[in-house]
């Protein structure tokens, strides 16, 4: 990345605007509703985390270069031209209280999409130099060393080693002709070597072949988070490229939310082709196997659980349903939480902020929306499908001393498999 | 100028004024809007992006949940009272029906008068109400600025010069006919140009909002 001006900025989000957009800022009434929807603003109560504001850079220049009146205005010198000082004020509501989750836009009465501004406001933000110096980082180590926490091949080798040891099974790697390319998130590789094992187990039982690549394990994607499509066009390629070499039918995208929304929905737009290949979620391949009798289970959970749907999977990747059956398939004491689905809460580690040094406070303080939430419920387990939620909700419950244990959806249904020999 | 030349210059040049930089302007800010295009979606679609574009067109006149209900019910009831008002006065009043008429050639029937006064006042409270609210709340004056509180006005005048008019209330019938007029010719001249707008880009907004989750498989 060359060096970053207020101008690139500018031009970035000149090549951002599109007519969405522009009938967002149309039609929005100033009704505040997007506020009551963001629990940046509900835990905090500070209006300046209201979500339309976040965007009034971007409202901004919209207005001025492409709007009649706005550039009357501006000819005329009646209208505050965007500043560097103004964007660095703005990059604390853009990335450190905007975790992308999109609740705002499913209460916007004009129908606004924010979430999608927001993205797009990033990309200003990264070319004018008012990114999160963390996400620079991050984005920085994806480039150069394939993952956005350093995690570099021998580390997940490593933990392969460790969980054919644990299960048994071969791990496979850069297999040609597997049916389906397992995508990881340096945190599962890290944090959550459960989920690779649970993969191996689930796969073999389903009768499916499946492989890992070693030039291209990270599903993440800080080009996204941070708003750099260069980066984001990069970092999907080389799955791209990967799933194409070995032939494979389906990528997975893992267990994280973000992971999904870059590979399921970005990926082909940043490429500017379609793929030849499809793109699944985890839960939804898991729905597939259990619809064609392929995940044979038995026994069921002891315990009262509920489920955070993680919003990149449900709001913004519609995958609601999918989990749902699946927790039903281990559980009969599986509850909702008060606003579930499309409208659950987030966890307020999302889009960047986990990455991100600056929002740690914040995103610790927001977390008492799901605190509440959970505290309704009294639930014994806490189940989700999101490592960088499941991270969060680990943390955010010690914060709050709360002892409840959470685990990832995927490794719960393999506990549950059927032994075969 | 006396109040009855005053009510013919509201009548007839004023009127054509108006008209004319009202679709005028609404020309305008549909090109500015559709110029600018959208790039094709290439990821493989889960569900349907035109059926969730048209149907959140209907399905966001309504809170998503009773959780959003019960955070926003201020906004979302006076919206609503002052909104339904605003429409019956406009459309459902027999006298503006039958200025349609004379200028369309054809026109409906219009509610009873008492019923479309009633909603008129109850309009007019929702709007000092609404106005109370963005005075007050601390996340809307943080994001009002001098659109907003333009925008109530241009509302805000031609329901109540009208209510006063039909009333016959306070000022001379004929200078309060010429102004109930000229208001709602400010209100058509100021509409493209301010958030006014929304009147019909919400469905633009709509579709396009809704499309998007549409397109992944979204309920929306």
């Amino acid at each position: 990345m060359s060096a970053p001006t207020l101008q690139k900025g500018l031009n970035a989000f000149a090549e951002q605007i599109d007519a969405p957009i522009a009938s967002f800022f149309s039609s929005c009434v100033h009704c505040g509703m997007c506020a009551d929807a963001c629990l940046f603003y509900t835990e905090t109560g500070n209006p300046k985390y209201t979500p339309i504001h976040k965007l009034e850079p971007l409202r901004r220049f919209w207005k001025q270069e492409y709007t009649l009146m706005g550039r009357l205005k501006k000819a005329l010198g009646l209208s505050k031209a965007i500043s560097d000082e103004e964007l660095e004020e703005w990059k604390e509501l853009l990335y450190n209280s905007c975790t992308l989750c999109g609740r705002c836009s499913m209460v916007c009465p004009v129908g606004n999409d924010l979430a999608y501004m927001i993205r797009k406001t990033r990309e200003g933000m990264a070319a004018s130099g008012h990114a999160p110096i963390d996400l620079v980082g991050a984005s920085n180590r994806s480039v150069t060393i394939g993952s956005p926490m350093g995690v570099r091949l021998p580390a997940l080798q490593a933990q392969s080693r460790k969980a054919a040891k644990e299960t048994g099974l071969d791990i496979p790697f850069d297999q040609v002709g597997a049916e389906y390319l397992i995508l990881l998130s340096s945190m599962e590789i890290m944090n959550y070597p459960e989920y690779l094992q649970a993969i191996a187990k689930i796969f073999k039982q389903a009768g499916k072949t499946w492989t890992l690549a070693s030039d291209a394990f990270e599903a993440t994607n800080s080009g996204i988070q941070i708003g750099v499509s260069d980066i984001a066009r990069e970092l999907v390629s080389r799955v791209v490229n990967a799933a194409e070499k070995l032939q494979v039918k389906t990528v997975i995208s893992p267990e994280c939310g973000h992971a999904y929304t870059a590979i399921r929905w970005d990926a082909p737009n940043l490429m500017g082709r379609k793929l030849g290949f499809k793109v699944r979620h985890i839960l939804e391949v898991l729905e597939d196997f259990r619809q064609s009798g392929l995940l044979k289970t038995e026994g069921l959970e002891e315990s009262k659980i509920t489920f955070h749907d993680p919003c990149q999977i449900a709001r913004r990747g519609g995958v609601i349903d999918e989990p749902r059956h699946l927790l039903n398939l281990v559980s009969n004491n599986f509850v909702e939480m008060n606003d579930h689905g499309k409208m659950n809460w987030c966890c307020g580690a999302g889009g960047g902020v986990s990455a991100n040094e600056e929002a740690h406070e914040i995103k610790i303080k927001v977390f008492n929306r799901k605190v509440t939430q959970l505290k309704e419920l009294k639930v014994d387990t806490l189940v989700t499908a999101c490592a960088n939620c499941r991270i969060q909700l680990e943390e955010g419950l010690e914060e709050y001393q709360i002892d409840l244990p959470v685990v990832g959806l995927t490794e719960m249904i393999a506990e549950h498999l059927v032994e075969t020999k | 100028m006396n109040s009855a030349t005053f009510l013919i210059w509201v009548r007839e040049t004023g009127f054509l004024i108006a008209s004319s930089i009202f679709i005028i302007g609404l020309t305008i800010r549909f090109f500015e809007i559709f110029m600018l295009g959208r790039k094709k979606d290439l990821s493989e679609p889960k569900g349907c992006a035109m059926r969730g574009g048209f149907k959140t067109i209907f399905t966001r006149f309504l809170p998503q949940d009773s959780n959003t209900f019960q955070r926003s019910y201020f906004i979302i009831i006076a919206g609503y009272v002052f909104h339904i008002g605003l429409l019956v006065a406009l459309f459902l009043l027999v006298p503006h029906i039958e200025l349609i008429r004379a200028a369309l050639g054809f026109g409906w029937v219009g509610l009873p008068t008492p019923v479309v006064d009633f909603l008129t006042v109850l309009s007019l409270i929702s709007m000092l109400a609404l106005l109370w609210h963005r005075l007050t709340n601390p996340v809307l004056k943080m994001i009002s600025d001098a659109g907003d509180y333009t925008a109530w006005i241009l509302t805000f005048l031609p329901l109540l010069t009208g209510y006063l008019a039909y009333h016959h209330l306070f000022f001379d019938y004929t200078w309060l006919l010429a102004f109930h007029i000229l208001s709602a010719e400010l209100l058509m001249i100021m509409l493209p140009f301010t958030k006014l707008m929304h009147t019909f880009t919400i469905f633009v907004s709509r579709f396009y909002g809704g499309a998007i989750s549409g397109h992944k498989g979204v309920q929306v």
